[in-house]
């Protein structure tokens, strides 16, 4: 619980940024991602904090469109041309990463201490290399390995995922779907990164593969010091490996919890609608939805994005932007029901 | 229990839809056996949900009812008419069953605006007069709720979010007052929140007008939501046909076992234990395993029986019917 409290005592500046004995594997500060479109700027990340400790997972949940697929591209710097904005801090494992070069965080960053599973992964493997060399290919452009080696590391790769390892030798279009995202998940654990992000890893799989590689991904996680950040908008099967909740409204971070009370008692009016709205296989719950559409992120509401649509909103949350609270068992949140004063 | 009446609306027997595999464009090189057995009755005010993974045949299945993809071998006989996949009977079909697709944005034309899409289908079935047109597409639209009207009638689908574009599918789908709606997947591009509120609409929609669904699904978690009878598929074939709590609660089939186990509830302990679930994939459906389909998978085979026969449906319990060896009687 101290660990999400921190993050609060960050935001009043009691943490001291440059922290030596830095046990944070990732501490994201004031993020901004703003895209320039034609019929205007597009606020998909808008002043996104938290922090990940050490070999820690954490969700994050939200509607399409509310800046979960962004906050991942801004934290690996995987950015579209039209950015407008992109400011803030990513400290990953004590360095402040976005004070690299592009070059720089490509070459020492990027897939070397951070690697990431794609939405459409199926289409993320090269259709005329052999699927054996592009998961070594990483650790020979990266970490400067000879092939053999190389490929013998991909071959460990691929036990430990659940791929045979004759289907080194293939080619994307040989193997199913589900080898072919196992595949994918090989190439970013093979560079041994501390952190892996997944952006809907099995949205697109049959349940028993999904359930088959999540089983996978939590003898990883076991196996291995690395962190995960899972996105994605399947609340039931991010539980599967979530030790922390994050949940995303109109491109900004609206509460920050453990699993325990983030999937049982949220806080956040739109945290709790969310799911209220999940429907379960065991328990007979009469599903609940709420009303109206997330807001345009050009022009969003001022003071509480979720104000429009929130059930429990009162004078003040039209006004003023809300700031974090630290909940009983040390959530944050960012409601003005929380206020004290 | 929605009302329903005795009266049979949709008679599926026996049926088959296999794709025919060509090699070089022109030899013989085997079939797809995408739907491979399938029978089952469907009652005017039913509705029945059919849950099956990507490659089960559930789509095909339902394309076939439809009549987009041919009939191989058995019968599907609609409100007493056989159908033969030909001309007229074709057209009246489809004047009688409405679709609602799985993506809302890629089954509306983007060139239309919500008037013109509504329209259409009554132009080409000549359904009543254009007064009444009018009256009909002001009528779906309250019904599923796009009001006011007048703002929504000259909209473009591009203008409409994900949950309103489902709805005017669904206002498409009942606008020539069919008696069957077959709905692809209906809620699965939308969001968790958006979700429930389209449940509930397709539900009193079929209450009101004692409507037979066929919904497909993937997510057994959903399934309650929509009908109370269920029916499995796995690689072509209806393993087990039951009611959603029986199928639940009293899980006969051991591919069903499996799939309930595969699904987690939100649930924060289930980041600490391992799912129960069979290795492997589904079979192909080129040239699907000898006997059961699921015996290479099956923690329960029986050595001997399994990989040999198929098995035939038994019904171990009252409305309850398994294709497995294990309940033989």
């Amino acid at each position: 619980m101290s660990d999400i409290t921190a993050t609060a005592k960050n935001e009043q500046g009691m943490v001291n940024a440059v922290d030596s004995k830095d046990d944070y594997l990732l501490r994201v500060k004031d993020l901004c991602l703003h895209f320039r479109t034609t019929k205007g700027i597009v606020q998909a990340v808008d002043g996104v904090s938290f922090e990940l400790k050490r070999r820690r997972s954490v969700a994050i949940l939200g509607e399409s469109g509310c800046g979960k697929t962004s906050l991942a591209r801004a934290i690996l710097r995987l950015l579209p041309r039209n950015v407008h904005k992109f400011t803030g801090e990513v400290w990953l494992n004590g360095t402040d990463v976005m004070k690299m070069s592009d070059e720089w965080f490509r070459q020492n960053v990027r897939w070397v201490k951070a690697s990431m599973v794609s939405q459409a992964a199926m289409n993320a493997l090269n259709p005329v290399l052999r699927v054996g060399y592009q998961v070594a290919e990483p650790l020979m452009i990266h970490l400067h390995m000879s092939k053999e080696q190389a490929l013998q590391r991909a071959r460990e790769m691929f036990r430990l995922v659940g791929v045979p390892e004759d289907f080194l030798h293939r080619y994307a279009f040989e193997l199913s779907g589900g080898m072919r995202q196992r595949a994918i998940l090989a190439m970013a654990l093979v560079t041994r990164p501390d952190l892996i992000v997944l952006d809907e890893p099995t949205s697109a799989l049959d349940m028993l593969t999904q359930a088959n590689i999540f089983n996978a991904l939590k003898d990883i996680k076991r196996q291995f010091d690395v962190g995960f950040i899972l996105i994605t908008h399947d609340i039931s099967t991010s539980s599967d490996l979530a030790d922390e909740v994050i949940i995303m409204y109109a491109g900004q971070l609206v509460e920050h919890s453990l699993a325990q009370t983030g999937y049982r008692a949220p806080l956040h009016p739109y945290a709790r609608g969310l799911m209220a709205s999940v429907p379960t296989l065991r328990e007979d719950k009469r599903l609940e939805f709420i009303p109206g559409q997330p807001p345009s992120l050009i022009s969003p509401p001022s003071g509480c994005r979720f104000a429009p649509r929130c059930p429990q909103r009162f004078e003040r949350c039209a006004q003023e932007p809300p700031t974090f609270r630290v909940g009983e068992h040390g959530e944050l949140v960012k409601c003005w029901l929380y206020a004290k004063d | 229990m929605t009302t329903m009446t005795d009266e049979i609306l949709l008679s599926v027997r026996g049926l088959h839809t296999w794709y025919e595999l060509k090699k070089w464009g022109f030899f013989h090189a085997g079939y797809v056996r995408a739907v491979d057995g399938v029978s089952f009755d469907l009652r005017r005010g039913e509705a029945l949900t059919v849950v099956g993974e990507s490659g089960s045949g559930k789509t095909s299945l339902l394309k076939t009812i439809l009549g987009l993809a041919p009939i191989t071998k058995g019968q599907i006989i609609f409100a007493g008419q056989q159908l033969d996949g030909r001309g007229k009977s074709l057209a009246w079909l489809r004047s009688q069953v409405g679709f609602v697709q799985q993506d809302p944005y890629g089954a509306l034309p983007p060139f239309m605006n919500v008037r013109k899409i509504l329209l259409e289908p009554m132009l080409i079935n000549k359904f009543g007069t254009p007064a009444e047109r009018e009256q009909r597409i002001r009528e779906v639209l309250e019904e599923v709720r796009l009001v006011p009207v007048s703002d929504f009638l000259t909209k473009f689908p591009h203008m409409l979010s994900g949950g309103q574009q489902q709805r005017l599918v669904i206002a498409r789908a009942l606008v020539l007052r069919p008696s069957l709606i077959v709905a692809d997947e209906p809620v699965s591009m939308l969001d968790a929140s958006v979700r429930v509120e389209i449940l509930e609409l397709m539900r009193r929609i079929q209450k009101a007008h004692q409507l037979g669904v066929i919904y497909i699904t993937h997510d057994l978690s959903t399934v309650r939501y929509f009908s109370e009878r269920v029916f499995i598929m796995y690689a072509a074939k209806v393993v087990e046909k039951a009611d959603v709590r029986e199928i639940i609660h009293n899980t006969l089939h051991p591919y069903t076992k499996a799939l309930l186990a595969a699904i987690p509830d939100p649930d924060p302990e289930n980041a600490n234990r391992y799912r129960d679930v069979p290795p492997g994939e589904p079979p192909s459906l080129v040239k699907p395993p000898s006997g059961c389909r699921f015996h290479p998978r099956c923690p329960v085979r029986i050595e001997g029986l399994c990989e040999k026969e198929e098995p035939p449906a038994f019904e171990p319990f009252r409305d309850h019917q398994v294709e497995c060896w294990l309940y033989r009687t």
